[in-house]
């Protein structure tokens, strides 16, 4: 059990996962699946990004350090790139950050870079109930204290307000 | 040893340069050296125990040594990468700074406090970069010295450190990490010594947004450490300068190497000391591996 655990209303954990996608063909697939009603577990959160390659490292970094138990990156298939080669520049850091993040210690399973094209509703139905059910089997990612010292004062100070008041 | 103090000498007198940046015997131990005067070109040394990379010091942000004027360097091979990553990088200009290459021997592991002026490198001494050393003899120099050593002896300590990680479960590797960063101070040695980092606004000192705290909580440490091996991909030299630097004694190498060892093994990439080789992150090749796309 986790006490930040959200989607759905009981208390049992269920994984949180944030999704990095592309405007141009994921986002408009993921549009897709959702108008041809295909069932999909609501834990994924989208944010949408022009560009699978303006997906900074440091969003999934920092997506992973505050509780996301699972990322999904997603872009057009190589070659069909709406700034041309977006994505192959993508796929290099992506490499990179992938053996990273597990030669540090985070689970393969937690990470999904996939290409889903913008009429490739199945595939993200497929990509996102496959990530869920991975992580699932997973559990919930270790965090660390995340909160700094300043932040920590601050607080302290505010209850300490709260007392007095 | 000579050789390099008269060339020194020489450079200076005839204000080819104002400042020979090399190393010196210190009280504690072998120290970088920044001579503006020829009769001091005689302090200079070069052995084993001479392990910086003083390509640190060409970087922008120096400004009070590029205030001495035209800069003369004394690099080893795997200095001179740091030398041709900056001038990659365009953060110095060919013309604007004398490379004095020294052929190369290995180094030592560690920069001894007190020894004897003369050091034998053992497999238990040696620095786990020499081995197997490509760039003994650089390629990138204006002037070179010295004899050719004889090849270095291999780590034995070390060398096979990457391997028992990888042979661990994720969550072991997990826990080792942790453990690791835990001890980090957020001093930003590693990132002030080396050579590749010059930004002059780091992303880990910005407010706002705030991505990396700049606290020393665990997952903050976490954070910036991954962050700045990202950022070193394709363009860290190996020098191992942040891992000697780290006062926490943090294995900063291993990731350093573990990186390289990705690059090199899906980009074909190494670290070499010709400027005109472009990073491998700033290329493309349609047929990269993508075995990690699902």
């Amino acid at each position: 059990m986790k006490d930040n655990a959200c989607c759905g209303t009981t208390e049992e954990w269920s994984p949180k996962i944030v999704a990095f996608v592309c405007y141009w063909c994921t986002y408009t697939g993921a549009d897709l699946a959702g108008t041809s009603r295909l069932k999909m577990d609501p834990n994924v959160r989208i944010i949408r990004l022009p560009c699978s390659s303006r997906v900074n490292p440091l969003f999934l970094i920092k997506a992973l350090e505050r509780g996301a138990d699972g990322i999904i990156v997603s872009g057009c298939h190589p070659g069909d790139c709406h700034y041309s080669t977006g994505n192959l520049h993508a796929r290099r850091r992506f490499a990179v950050l992938h053996d990273l993040l597990g030669f540090m210690g985070i689970e393969d399973g937690r990470m999904t870079f996939s290409w889903v094209s913008a009429s490739e509703g199945i595939k993200w139905q497929q990509t996102v109930n496959e990530t869920i059910a991975r992580v699932r089997a997973l559990g919930p990612i270790q965090t660390l204290h995340p909160v700094g010292a300043q932040q920590l004062i601050a607080e302290m100070g505010s209850e300490k307000g709260d007392q007095a008041r | 040893m000579k050789e390099l103090q008269e060339l020194a000498a020489k450079l200076l007198r005839d204000q080819n340069v104002q400042v020979v940046i090399g190393y010196e015997d210190g009280p504690a131990g072998v120290r970088p050296a920044f001579i503006t005067d020829a009769n001091d070109a005689a302090r200079l040394i070069f052995d084993p125990r001479c392990v910086h990379n003083l390509a640190t010091y060409l970087k922008p942000q120096r400004k009070h040594i590029a205030k001495l004027g035209k800069i003369a360097i004394v690099v080893k091979g795997c200095d001179a990468r740091a030398v041709a990553g900056l001038i990659r990088e365009q953060q110095i200009t060919r013309e604007n700074v004398i490379v004095i290459a020294v052929r190369c021997g290995g180094v030592l592991e560690k920069a001894p406090a007190k020894a004897a002026k003369k050091v034998e490198l053992t497999e238990e001494n040696v620095s786990v970069r020499c081995a197997g050393c490509e760039a003994r003899e650089p390629k990138l120099y204006d002037y070179i010295v010295g004899e050719l050593p004889t090849e270095p002896p291999v780590s034995s300590q070390r060398a096979g450190e990457i391997a028992q990680l990888e042979k661990m479960s994720t969550a072991e590797r997990r826990k080792f990490w942790d453990e690791q960063f835990s001890r980090c101070i957020r001093c930003d040695a590693c990132r002030e010594v080396c050579p590749m980092c010059f930004c002059l606004q780091c992303v880990a000192l910005r407010a706002q947004p705030q991505w990396i705290d700049s606290s020393p909580t665990p997952a903050a440490n976490r954070a910036w450490q991954t962050m700045r091996m990202l950022h070193q991909a394709g363009r860290c030299v190996g020098c191992l300068e942040c891992e000697r630097a780290c006062p926490k004694e943090i294995p900063l190498g291993l990731l350093t190497r573990y990186v390289a060892g990705v690059v090199d093994q899906r980009f074909g990439y190494k670290p070499c000391d010709d400027p005109s080789v472009p990073a491998p992150m700033g290329e493309i090749k349609t047929d990269d591996e993508e075995e990690f796309i699902r």
